[in-house]
C-alpha cells in the first residue's frame, strides 16, 4: 500500500472539511483497502468516518425508513423491520459477498463500491475508469462478465453491487452532506452510465459523503423475488441478478418494479417494461414479452452474448416467482 | 494522537483487547489486522491466503463477529475486542468448534483451518443457521483448496448446539 495520513473526525462537518480530491472516507474497507493494495486507488489521506454514529434505523414520518449508511450490511439484511418490510432488500443482501464481509461493509459503502472488471483492478493495463484516456481493453478482449446495456466506446464495466439493484427496484433516496449542505438524489440518479466519463461511477462530489439511505414505505412484502445467476453457488458476483417486485390488485398487477444487475455500470430499470407489466393478469406470455422488451437493445461484446438470453429467462423466472410469492418458491426444492 | 517514528513514518498508538489481554500499540496507518497479528505480535495462527478478503483464511473475531482481518486496517481497530484461533481454548480445553473439528477431521493440509473455525464460531452467534444446507451457505466465505467441506459442515453441524451458551465473546486463558 502506498502511505497514506489518517484521521479520524468526530463529525460529520469535520469529515467533509477534510475530504477533497486526494483523500478518502473509510468506513468497512472491504473495497477500498483491497484497492489500495492493488495500487488502483492512492489516497494521500484516508479519513475514517466509523466515529460519526450514522449506525441507526429509524422510522421516518410518511413510514418508510431511514438506514444509517454506517450500518453493516449484516445487520441490515437482518434487522427485523428490512425482513418483514422489505424482504427483497434482505435476500439482495444476502446474495452477495460473504458473511465476514457482509459484517465489515457497510450500507453507504455498498453504494460505493468499484467495478470488479479485470482491467480496472489491473494497473499493468490500459482503463478509463482508472486512467481517463488510457484506453478500454475489456472492449476486445476477456468480456464475458461485462455491460450489455448502457456501455460506451470508453467503458463496459458493471456495478458488481446486489444490494443497489434492490435499491433501485425499491426507488430508495440517498441523503448526502458536503459543505454546501444537504441534499437527496434518488437511486435511479444516483449511479451513472459511464459515457465518456467512465471514471465517475455517481453523482457524488468529492467532498460529499453519503449520510443515509432512505426507504420509501414498504410495498413488496408479498410479492418480490431477488434472483442471482453466478458461476458458483454462493460467494460470486453475479453474471446477472433480477431484483423484482409486484403489487397486485385482486388478480391484477396494480404496479411492478424490475431492476437488473450485472448488466450494465447501474443498476438497470426500465419505465415503459414496468408500465407495460401494470394493469395486466401475470402470464408467461407477458413476462416473456416484458424481459424481450427490456433486453431489445441489449449490446453484447465478444464473450457476453450469453447474457441476453439468460437475462431474459431470469426475469421470466423472478416474475413468475414474486407473482406466486414467496411461500411457494421458497418452499420448491 | 499520531506521532512520527524514528525513520519518519506516521504512528498511531492503539488500545484494544487481543484474546482477553488489553493491549496498546503502535501501528502505522497501512497496517492490516493480518500483518499486526502475523509480523508484530507473532500470532501466526491466523492466515494469509488470498490477501483480498476471497479466502476466509484469515477471518477473526472482532466484537464477536467473524471479519476478514486482510481487509480490516490495524489502526481502525482502537477500542476492539479481537479472538483469533490462538483464544478459543481456555487453557488445554479446547473450544467446541476445535473439538468437533478434529472429531470430524475436518481438516485436511490445516491451512484453513483456523479461519474456518473461527468463522464458525462466527455463525454459531449470528444464529442464524438452521439446517446443513444453511451451514453451507453460510461458511462459503471460508475456501478448502484440500476439499474437506463435507466434514467441516459436520463438525460445524455438531458444535452448534454445544455452543448455546457461549453468547458473549470469548475470553482467552488469563482474562
Amino acid at each position: 500500500m502506498t502511505p497514506f495520513s489518517y484521521h479520524k473526525p468526530a463529525s460529520i462537518s469535520e469529515a467533509v472539511s477534510l475530504a477533497g480530491a486526494s483523500s478518502h472516507f473509510i468506513a468497512g474497507g472491504t473495497n477500498l483497502v483491497d484497492l489500495m493494495k492493488e495500487n488502483v486507488v492512492r489516497p494521500k489521506r484516508l479519513i475514517d468516518i466509523s466515529g460519526l454514529g450514522l449506525n441507526g434505523i429509524h422510522l421516518t414520518l410518511n413510514g418508510g425508513l431511514l438506514i444509517g449508511a454506517l450500518v453493516s450490511n449484516a445487520d441490515l439484511a437482518w434487522h427485523p423491520m428490512i425482513e418483514q418490510h422489505y424482504p427483497l432488500l434482505s435476500d439482495a443482501i444476502l446474495a452477495g459477498a460473504s458473511p465476514q464481509l457482509r459484517n465489515m461493509a457497510s450500507t453507504g459503502g455498498n453504494l460505493l463500491q468499484r467495478t470488479r472488471c479485470y482491467y480496472f483492478y489491473d494497473t499493468g493495463t490500459p482503463c478509463n475508469k482508472r486512467e481517463p484516456g488510457s484506453g478500454c481493453p475489456a472492449r476486445t478482449g476477456s468480456n464475458r462478465i461485462h455491460a450489455i446495456l448502457g456501455a460506451s466506446d470508453a467503458c463496459v464495466a458493471t456495478h458488481p453491487s446486489d444490494m443497489c439493484v434492490a435499491l433501485a427496484a425499491l426507488e430508495a433516496v440517498v441523503h448526502v452532506q458536503g459543505p454546501r449542505g444537504e441534499r437527496q438524489i434518488p437511486f435511479a440518479a444516483f449511479h451513472r452510465l459511464p459515457e465518456d466519463t467512465p471514471e465517475r461511477d455517481n453523482q457524488l462530489a468529492v467532498d460529499e459523503l453519503v449520510v443515509a439511505i432512505e426507504l420509501p414505505p414498504p410495498e413488496f412484502e408479498n410479492h418480490y423475488r431477488y434472483l442471482k445467476i453466478r458461476d458458483r453457488a454462493s460467494y460470486a458476483f453475479a453474471l446477472v441478478s433480477v431484483a423484482a417486485a409486484l403489487k397486485f390488485d385482486g388478480e391484477v398487477i396494480q404496479q411492478a418494479r424490475l431492476a437488473l444487475g450485472g448488466v450494465a455500470h447501474k443498476p438497470w430499470r426500465d419505465p415503459v417494461v414496468e408500465r407495460m407489466l401494470a394493469g395486466q393478469a401475470p402470464s408467461e406470455a407477458l413476462f416473456t414479452r416484458a424481459a424481450q422488451t427490456l433486453l431489445q437493445d441489449a449490446k453484447p461484446l465478444s464473450h457476453n452474448g450469453f447474457k441476453v438470453t439468460l437475462a431474459q429467462r431470469a426475469i421470466v423466472r423472478a416474475l413468475n416467482d414474486a407473482a406466486y410469492g414467496a411461500a411457494c418458491w421458497r418452499a420448491r426444492p | 494522537m499520531s506521532a512520527i517514528s524514528p525513520n519518519g513514518v506516521e504512528e498511531h498508538p492503539i488500545c484494544l483487547t487481543l484474546n482477553g489481554q488489553r493491549r496498546t500499540l503502535q501501528v502505522n496507518p497501512w497496517t492490516t489486522l493480518l500483518d499486526l497479528l502475523r509480523e508484530q505480535l507473532d500470532l501466526v495462527g491466523t492466515k494469509k491466503g488470498c490477501d483480498h478478503g476471497q479466502c476466509g483464511a484469515c477471518t477473526v473475531l472482532r466484537d464477536g463477529k467473524r471479519v476478514n482481518a486482510c481487509l480490516t486496517l490495524a489502526i481502525m481497530c482502537n477500542g476492539a475486542e479481537l479472538v483469533t484461533i490462538e483464544g478459543l481454548a481456555v487453557g488445554d480445553v479446547l473450544h467446541p468448534m476445535q473439538r468437533a473439528f478434529i472429531t470430524h477431521d475436518a481438516f485436511q493440509c490445516g491451512y484453513c483451518t483456523p479461519g474456518q473455525i473461527c468463522s464458525a464460531v462466527g455463525l454459531a452467534r449470528e444464529g442464524r443457521a438452521d439446517t446443513r444446507e444453511a451451514i453451507r451457505e453460510q461458511m462459503s466465505g471460508n475456501l478448502c483448496r484440500c476439499g474437506a467441506y463435507g466434514n467441516i459442515v459436520a463438525a460445524v453441524e455438531e458444535a452448534l448446539p454445544l455452543m448455546t451458551d457461549l453468547a458473549q465473546p470469548q475470553r482467552g486463558p488469563n482474562p
